[in-house]
């Protein structure tokens, strides 16, 4: 920005007009190929035919736009500058907005599907960000509070998916009887992955996972016998209510049967919704807890300085096996759910591409944040959605929220981290808030 | 000065070679209960290379370290791996570049030290997990402990501070004060008054002196600082190209010729050792 503004108070109104003429001019020209010219069929060949009302129009709604980043960034770099006197409250505030937050999030996932029951289209997508909710937690462990950079996590997704496909399909297992057992072989594929990366970092810790993600659909697509190879596994059965399945009324005894209601498809809709409500709900409360126990700490201390850790008596090894256990058991639940919600699974649906969505939802939620991955799983989920309407253009729409996050927010959505722990007694010697005594 | 205090730390003949480079020539020396002990010596005379041998982060090439723990007896420290050198016998360190747990809390990074206590009561999690009452009088026990600890350093204005937030001298307090959390016998500092102001030193210098005599803890201390080895150390080893030149108390040191040669070079015949030279040693 130009530091004009501070030196003559007068003309301060002039610099972020300039800017935003400056941007909208440069948009201008940006726009004369990508906006301003395209090209028609005419007749059998392309013709170049002009839009230099759109090009207009763009540039008109450059200039507000560009005023607004800049006031959102001013406005934050002002409060950013008192933050950094006092970083002790960096870490006190955001507490009471996490709680008001959380509550609204349950709300809005309780009654958004209940008000929309019987639109399908609603009910699936707000099951699909659940699911993503659900993923976003589990690498949340291995990525947020572990610090461990896994690139194949959706591996382990399809570990999960096709434990219950292969076990429901051959062997009639139930969907509730394969949610822990997927969970434990997912959790063992996680170990085999965990061992041979203990000594890697970063970058390369990063290439291994990748590598071992690829490694595992390549399998899936290979292994014909096993997993019918990229034709996949298909009629997979659906989750009973306590043996009572959703289907129309046959033979066997429905859930509307039993009860004495109409037969509707939104039933099983509903029904679906809230199991992967209930699963995620599960999830976050296990992950919330375990960040507070002797095991999460480790977790976030290795994050810190894996060094410091072994000083401290910390096996770094089975602190890392079981970051990635826990993690790779998240996403294997949630691949059952997933399995048994498509009814249909092939290897198609695990691509590197997932991992990448997953892990840029951590990232965007803030590393290590619970709610922050509900609003960033919300958001790359719900974008690509309600952009629907403007066709071609809705990946460029989502790109650029994807960097808007990143410039707005470099480290999250939601970056503060709260402690695991305060102090129980206010110490004697102080009579104000900590950070004063520190100047 | 070494009285008859009784050997905890005993290391005899630890070489320590990397590749063509001997880091540690056959090294031997005790630490005794108590007592404060010193390592200096010139800059890559092996000082840190001894220190990763005897708290784990190095294996040695060949000599022996053992540890005559209180309660579990004689303990071959060169065959320990590092966590277990810390969790089982009990010997703990802190770094010449700090490192904390930036950021968490001073408090959190002080629970982390005690995470083999809380791991165990916590029953690998599941006790945990549950909230049973074992395991939360554990936590509130290792709490209280953390800040008695804080207390006792002067750090209590700062528990619920991150860590990385803290002024330089501050985290060196904290580290020593995290170090203490995990409950050492023998305690190793790595040049701890490194960056710190005279005034700082000074605090330092009694905070060493303190621990030594309330908390029946033994001291390892690499430094730089004469000030704070002279002062504080019951006993100095000299160190110079992986060898020892020198043990002693510290006024044995600081007349000892090998020392002198070792730290000015040797007096040549047209330049000698000014006095001031001399002065700037001591």
């Amino acid at each position: 920005m130009t530091a004009t503004s501070g030196a003559r108070p007068v003309k301060a109104w002039r610099a972020p007009l300039f800017d935003a003429g400056i941007a909208s001019f440069i948009g201008l020209l940006l726009g004369i190929p990508l906006v301003g010219l395209t090209t028609v069929d005419a007749g059998g060949r392309l013709a170049v035919e002009t839009r230099w009302h759109w090009l207009v129009m763009a540039a008109v709604v450059i200039f507000p736009c560009r005023l607004l980043i800049r006031w959102l960034y001013e406005s934050r770099s002002v409060r950013g500058r008192g933050k950094t006197t006092s970083p002790a409250s960096a870490m006190g505030d955001p507490n009471k907005w996490t709680r008001v937050f959380s509550i609204l999030a349950i709300a809005i996932a309780v009654a958004v599907p209940i008000a929309y029951h019987d639109n399908r289209y609603v009910v699936d997508v707000a099951t699909t960000v659940l699911i993503y909710v659900m993923l976003g937690w589990g690498l949340n462990v291995v990525v947020g509070l572990a610090g461990l950079l896994d690139l194949g996590y959706v591996a382990f997704y399809a570990v999960g998916a096709y434990t219950y496909a292969l076990l429901a399909t051959q062997f009639g297992f139930s969907f509730w009887l394969c949610l822990p057992i997927a969970g434990l072989i997912a959790a063992g594929f996680g170990i085999v992955l965990g061992y041979p990366t203990l000594r890697l970092r970063g970058d390369y810790l990063a290439i291994v996972t990748l590598g071992f993600g690829e490694i595992i659909r390549i399998v899936l697509i290979n292994w014909t016998a096993l997993s019918n190879g990229p034709d996949g596994i298909s009629s997979i059965p659906r989750p009973t209510f306590l043996g009572l399945s959703f289907a129309p009324p046959g033979d066997k005894p429905t859930f509307a049967g039993f009860f004495g209601l109409e037969y509707a498809p939104w039933h099983r809709m509903l029904f679906l919704y809230g199991v992967v409500l209930l699963l995620a709900l599960l999830t976050n409360a296990l992950v919330l807890r375990l960040r507070r126990l002797p095991i999460g700490r480790a977790w976030e201390a290795m994050r810190e300085d894996e060094i410091a850790c072994r000083a401290l008596g910390i096996n770094v090894t089975s602190v890392k096996l079981s970051a990635f256990a826990l993690g790779a058991a998240l996403a294997g639940v949630a691949g059952v759910f997933f399995a048994a919600r498509q009814g249909f699974i092939s290897p198609e649906s695990f691509t590197f591409n997932e991992s990448a969505i997953i892990l840029a939802i951590v990232v965007f939620g803030g590393s290590g944040s619970q709610l922050g991955v509900v609003l960033a799983a919300s958001l790359l989920v719900l974008l690509p959605e309600l952009g629907r309407s403007f066709s071609e253009y809705r990946m460029l729409l989502f790109g650029a929220a994807m960097i808007a996050i990143m410039v707005w927010r470099p480290g999250g959505i939601l970056s503060e981290r709260t402690p695991t722990v305060r102090s129980r007694v206010p110490a004697p010697a102080l009579s104000g808030r900590p950070e004063e005594s520190m100047a | 000065m070494t009285g008859s205090a009784a050997k905890l730390l005993e290391v005899s003949n630890l070489t320590m070679r990397f590749g063509g480079i001997t880091a540690v020539d056959d090294l031997s020396m005790s630490v005794e209960a108590g007592r404060i002990t010193s390592i200096i010596g010139p800059n890559g005379a092996g000082k840190t290379t001894l220190f990763n041998c005897l708290t784990g982060f190095y294996r040695p090439t060949s000599g022996r370290i053992a540890l005559n723990h209180p309660i579990q007896g004689p303990l071959a420290l060169e065959r320990m791996p590092t966590h277990e050198l810390a969790r089982s016998a009990q010997v703990l360190r802190t770094f010449q570049n700090i490192r904390l747990f930036p950021r968490m809390t001073v408090l959190e990074n002080l629970i982390v030290a005690q995470h083999s206590v809380l791991q165990r009561a916590s029953r690998f999690s599941l006790a945990g997990i549950l909230g049973l009452r074992a395991y939360r009088e554990a936590d509130d026990k290792a709490v209280e402990f953390a800040q008695a600890l804080l207390r006792r350093l002067d750090l209590s204005a700062f528990g619920d501070t991150a860590a990385g937030a803290l002024p330089y001298g501050t985290q060196r307090r904290v580290e020593i004060a995290r170090a203490m959390a995990a409950r050492p016998i023998l305690l190793c500092l790595d040049e701890p008054a490194a960056g710190l102001n005279p005034r700082e030193s000074a605090v330092l210098n009694n905070l060493l002196k303190s621990l030594v005599a309330n908390e029946g803890i033994a001291i390892l201390l690499v430094e730089h600082d004469m000030s704070v080895v002279m002062s504080i150390s019951h006993r100095i080893y000299v160190l110079n190209y992986g060898k020892k030149i020198a043990e002693g108390t510290p006024r044995e040191i600081q007349s000892d010729p090998h020392v002198i040669a070792a730290y000015l070079g040797e007096p040549d015949e047209e330049v000698g050792l000014s006095p001031r030279e001399r002065e700037m040693l001591t």
